[in-house]
């Protein structure tokens, strides 16, 4: 009879101790796979002249105009550096990907901070369910409404964030290129979320890029701007060897 | 404690009554042609209003020390002249006063809308949208360019909806985010709202009026001081109701010409 | 004059069990109690959500503990965001004017004690009025439920303008919440059309022999003329919540016109007026806020003559006065709409009758005043309580004469200085009317007496507590302080943070002085001492029976009445008052043939 119930216990603790394990192991997140891809860099242009960036007056909110008064700020649909590179272009991969390449999701949490009343960065990269942060850094409330297409799969929000308050933290399910974000309070704020499945990268003040963690194969390449458009570019990527691609956009 | 009521009603009326007598919380000063009409009607009413106010919580007072606390059995009186000497004084009172108060204040209304803005007035057209006010003048050929609501872009700052390329009226049209006008001149406000209800206060200027979506509404008025002051928005519109604002820069006309020159640059 | 016995409201049987006797009853004085306790649910969670707000508006950066778990977007981290403070306004207005103030004055007060005060034994129809009221809790639970839905309640305001209140993408809380909030005012429209239905066919044909209709109490005229207005009243309110749900859900267009641009998108409806929901809300909105005053001018009309123990210098002319607000509180609706870009000269259209209006509003408290003199008062809490009401009613009355002019307008509109009115004459006068009421008929509706020392400290808290909160908003007002503002970050207003301090302070000290008045109603509920039947030595018919009254009011006793409602202090009489059903022989104090 001792016995019974002895085995009786093992078995039921024996038991419990798989599903703990179970649980457990399934809350660990899926690293990103050791960095055995390959990288693309490449610097994107633009041919032309930049079209005119209009200044914005912040004078609605004092905080704000104060931090710009010795340097303007423009909007900036189309940020073109001294040297013709072309700022804020979203480099991803269109095509070619593996289910498991495509799946992955970059496991960095990049913050979309509210600063001077503006956006920093204009254009973000992310995965569908990567976590990014909002935060701001501004004494003004800000009011950070992401707009993804209707009746898409990714759902419009529209919230506040006093100044001080928490980062808000968030994901998008599904693909999208691109999302514009607003800022209700104060309309010139705008930016961009872009996401793509897949390694991406955002060109800088200089038009330079780098996507990391490309497995070998061949692929199709996208690079997006605001309001250029996209180019596609095809690019075979080696084991070990950094790949490069160009990109040149016309300025309308 | 009626006596103690009594007390404390008198107390709580004369209380109330010193910030108004001591200018304590007044209107900030006027600075419109038209604005002297409406604080001389506040001052008008408050002084009438205040009389009657002070009048009613006193006698409540008198009334509730002298009869409560009586001794049992103690004579009940009736006011002399009873209702009807209170109907009666009630309706010439206040028939009076609504007479009064109502002719004299139809002239600070009539001279805001019943007149039509001077020929040589200035124009300005103002858009209130979710949660800032935005501005436009017509440029030297003084004219405003057609507006396309679907084509607002605040990204690219084009707030109105206009087509420079398509509309020639347009391409000379000014948008900015502060008013500036020139002191003494009459300007033609010009009004419309880009999504939901917004108000346009200006304290200073005495002047307010609702945007109501679907109607163009006009305002005129003449600023006569310089200074900067805040326009607010007084219809409650959304979440950034509380920072909708911008600012009226009353200018000389120097001043605001060489302003507009470079708001000109700017576009 | 109808004879009772003839009427439908008869029920031969007392109810039996549990459910039928508390819950699902037919009884219109547990109908009253389930009003009183919903209108006393709601006020404290409006009263909740006004120290949430004036809490935010002085120390925006406090997080409150634990209102994150209401709303972690609304409130992250305990600090109220802007949307959040507009969401917490407009279920405060919502609930306060339509759950408090149309709720316990007229269906609370008036369900317990019409049928009483008329010599009746029930409502004309007690299936209505049962019904009435479970259709209003319903109202009651849709509106509670925006709290809990996605991005919470709406943040239109109580008055829920289109298109902000039609268009579901202008703001945080403007779709599921406002629709639910549509949807639940819509239901309490039809709670009060059949409650309105209920008092006026028992008051015209349920009165008992000699109960004519010169001869009801002064309350029960005050809920008869508010539920003929309410009639009219809803009756627009109801469409118009349907058309702006249509508008909302369905693709119409009653309110939102063309060419409109929300967030870069542009907005599929056009043809529709939002002056058209302004003059249906209105149309209703006006007529709403006497149908929260009314009732309680007549409470408190009836308690002050019970504690002046003479009669009223003319209970005719406070009927008039009734009867003539009543009927010009359909006529002024335009007050709330002169800068909205009607037609200017329409405002002073209905400038005049706002003017005019203060007429018999004026009569009403220099009656109330004249009575005072030479009588013999009685200073109870409930008379206290009224006679505050007199001082309140002026004090909001007053502040109405500035705003009725449009030219004032111009620079008072959307200030403080309106929120301090409405708030003086709803939110302290109504609310004193009530506070009267319930120490004045606890006793009868409960049997037992509430707790006098607790219920005068109760009233010097909250009469001085609310003047130190109302009346510095007319300050405010005075110097421009826009209202509906969740924060102050300007240069203009900031300058006023040190009074927005004081008020709220004595806005939360005044809230917790209210926790005495709930303590002294829930314990004398079970622990007071018993009530005698006419403990007030009052005159009308609900101090004819015993406290509380049988189910059927009267133990099969129909009273039958002599003598007008406030026989106090008549000289010949045998003892200081002459119940109204009492046979005895009396000089009236009025003469029939004159006119007051």
């Amino acid at each position: 009879m001792k016995k019974q119930i002895w085995y009786r216990g093992l078995a039921i603790f024996s038991a419990a101790l798989t599903l703990i394990f179970v649980f457990v192991m399934s809350q660990r997140e899926v690293k990103a796979a050791p960095a055995s891809g390959a990288s693309i860099t490449g610097t994107i242009k633009l041919e032309g002249t930049a079209p005119h960036q209009r200044p914005i007056d912040m004078s609605k909110e004092p905080a704000c105009a104060a931090v710009h008064k010795a340097s303007p700020v423009t909007t900036e649909n189309v940020v073109a550096g001294s040297g013709g590179g072309l700022k804020n272009v979203v480099v991803y991969i269109s095509e070619g990907l593996s289910g498991s390449a495509e799946n992955e999701v970059a496991s960095s949490k990049p913050v979309w901070d509210q600063k001077g009343c503006q956006y920093i960065p204009h254009v973000m990269g992310l995965n569908p369910n990567q976590h990014f942060e909002v935060t701001n850094s501004d004494p003004t409330s800000h009011n950070i409404h992401p707009m993804p297409k209707p009746g898409g799969p990714n759902h419009e929000w529209n919230k506040s964030q006093p100044s001080g308050a928490p980062p808000i933290d968030n994901t998008w399910q599904a693909p999208e290129v691109a999302i514009h974000v607003k800022c209700n309070i104060h309309p010139w704020m705008s930016g961009y979320m872009v996401v793509v499945k897949g390694p991406y990268g955002v060109s800088d003040d200089s038009g330079s890029f780098k996507i990391e963690n490309v497995p070998p194969g061949s692929y199709m390449l996208t690079a997006w701007q605001e309001t250029l458009g996209t180019q596609t570019q095809k690019i075979t990527v080696a084991a070990g060897k950094p790949a490069t691609a160009d990109f040149t956009f016309k300025a309308k | 404690m009626g006596k103690l009521l009594a007390v404390t009603l008198v107390v709580i009326a004369i209380a109330s009554a010193v910030p108004i007598v001591a200018h304590i919380w007044v209107p900030p000063a006027d600075i419109s042609t038209h604005g002297y009409q409406i604080d001389e009607q506040l001052s008008d009413t408050m002084v009438e209003a205040g009389i009657c106010f002070l009048a009613a919580q006193i006698v409540l007072g008198v009334f509730i020390w002298m009869f409560s606390g009586r001794k049992p059995g103690a004579r009940v009186r009736t006011f002399p002249g009873g209702a009807k000497g209170l109907v009666g004084a009630a309706f010439v009172l206040v028939g009076l006063e609504v007479l009064i108060l109502g002719a004299f204040g139809k002239k600070a209304w009539a001279t805001i809308y019943f007149t039509a803005p001077a020929a040589d007035a200035l124009p300005v057209q103002v858009q209130a949208g979710q949660f800032a006010f935005y501005f436009r003048y017509p440029g030297p050929d003084g004219k405003f360019g057609p507006l396309h609501p679907e084509t607002i872009n605040e990204a690219n700052q084009n707030i109105f909806g206009l087509d420079v390329d398509a509309d020639k009226d347009s391409k000379d049209d000014i948008v900015t985010a502060e008013m500036g006008v020139p002191i003494n001149k009459e300007i033609h406000l010009l009004m419309h709202a880009k999504d939901v209800g917004h108000s346009f206060y200006v304290r200073e200027l005495r002047i307010q009026q609702d945007f109501v979506p679907g109607l163009d509404l006009s305002l005129h008025f003449t600023a006569t001081k310089v200074g900067r002051y805040e326009i607010v928005c007084t219809q409650l519109c959304g979440l950034g109701h509380y920072n909708m604002k911008a600012y009226l820069n009353v200018m000389s006309q120097p001043d605001y010409d060489a302003w507009i020159k470079q708001q000109a640059t700017m576009q | 004059m109808h004879d009772v016995s003839t009427n439908a409201a008869h029920h031969h049987v007392a109810p039996q069990g549990f459910l039928r006797k508390n819950v699902f009853s037919v009884d219109h004085k547990v109908i009253g109690k389930q009003y009183y306790g919903l209108g006393l649910l709601a006020v404290l969670i409006g009263m909740g959500l006004s120290w949430l707000m004036r809490i935010h508006l002085v120390w925006p950066n406090f997080g409150i503990p634990g209102l994150q778990w209401l709303s972690s977007s609304g409130a992250p981290a305990g600090v109220i965001t802007p949307e959040y403070y507009l969401q917490l306004m407009t279920m405060h207005g919502t609930l306060m004017v339509f759950f408090v103030l149309t709720n316990v004055p007229f269906a609370g007060f008036g369900n317990y004690f019409l049928p009483i005060q008329i010599g009746a034994e029930d409502m004309a129809f007690p299936r209505f009025n049962m019904m009435s009221f479970w259709v209003t809790f319903v109202g009651f639970c849709v509106l509670v439920a925006a709290f809990f839905v996605g991005d919470g309640p709406p943040l239109s305001g109580w008055t829920a303008y289109a298109p902000l209140s039609a268009i579901p993408g202008t703001g945080p809380g403007q779709a599921t919440g406002q629709t639910l909030w549509a949807v639940s005012i819509a239901i309490f429209c039809v709670g009060q059309l059949l409650g309105s239905l209920n008092f006026i066919t028992t008051t015209l044909d349920l009165r008992t022999k000699g109960m004519t209709l010169m001869r009801m109490p002064l309350c029960t005229w005050a809920w008869f003329i508010t539920s003929c207005i309410g009639l009219l009243a809803f009756a627009v309110l109801l469409p118009a919540c349907i058309l702006l749900i249509l508008d909302r859900v369905a693709g119409t267009s009653f309110f939102v016109p063309s060419n409109l641009v929300v967030s870069d998108q542009p907005v599929n409806h056009s043809g529709g007026s939002p002056l058209l929901w302004q003059h249906l809300f209105w149309f209703f909105g006006h007529p709403e806020v006497y149908i929260a005053i009314l009732p309680a001018a007549g409470i408190v009309s009836h308690i002050l003559v019970n504690s002046y123990r003479r009669p009223l210098l003319s209970h005719k002319v406070i009927i008039y006065c009734m009867v003539a607000i009543g009927f010009l509180s359909y006529m002024v609706w335009g007050h709330h709409m002169f800068l909205s870009g009607m037609n200017p000269f329409s405002a002073l259209v209905f400038s005049f009758p706002t003017l005019i209006i203060t007429i018999p509003a004026t009569i009403l408290v220099l009656i109330w005043i004249g009575s005072l003199y030479g009588s013999n008062l009685q200073i109870n809490s409930a008379s206290l309580f009224a006679l505050g009401f007199i001082s309140m009613f002026v004090s909001g009355g007053v502040s109405g004469f500035f705003l009725a002019q449009p030219s004032i307008d111009v620079y008072l509109h959307g200030t403080y200085f309106v929120v301090g009115h409405f708030h003086m004459v709803m939110g302290v006068a109504a609310i004193f009317g009530m506070f009267a009421g319930t120490y004045f008929w606890a006793p009868k509706m409960f049997g037992r007496m509430m707790n006098e020392t607790l219920g005068k400290i109760h009233f010097w808290g909250t009469f001085v507590g609310t003047y130190c909160i109302f009346m510095p908003f007319h300050y405010l007002g005075l110097v421009g302080n826009v209202r509906r503002y969740s924060s102050f970050v300007d240069d203009f207003m900031a300058p006023l943070i040190p009074v927005h301090k004081f008020i709220t302070i004595a806005a939360l000290c005044t809230g917790a002085v209210q926790l005495i008045f709930l303590y002294n109603l829930i314990y004398s509920r079970f622990k007071g001492a018993p009530a005698p039947e006419n403990p007030w030595q009052g005159t009308s018919l609900e101090w004819a029976t015993s406290s509380p009254p049988p189910w059927d009011n009267f133990g099969g006793k129909t009273p039958v009445v002599y003598h007008d409602p406030y026989q106090y202090g008549i000289e010949g009489a045998s003892g200081d008052f002459v119940m109204q059903n009492s046979p005895e022989q009396i000089p009236t104090a009025r003469e029939d043939k004159k006119l007051i």
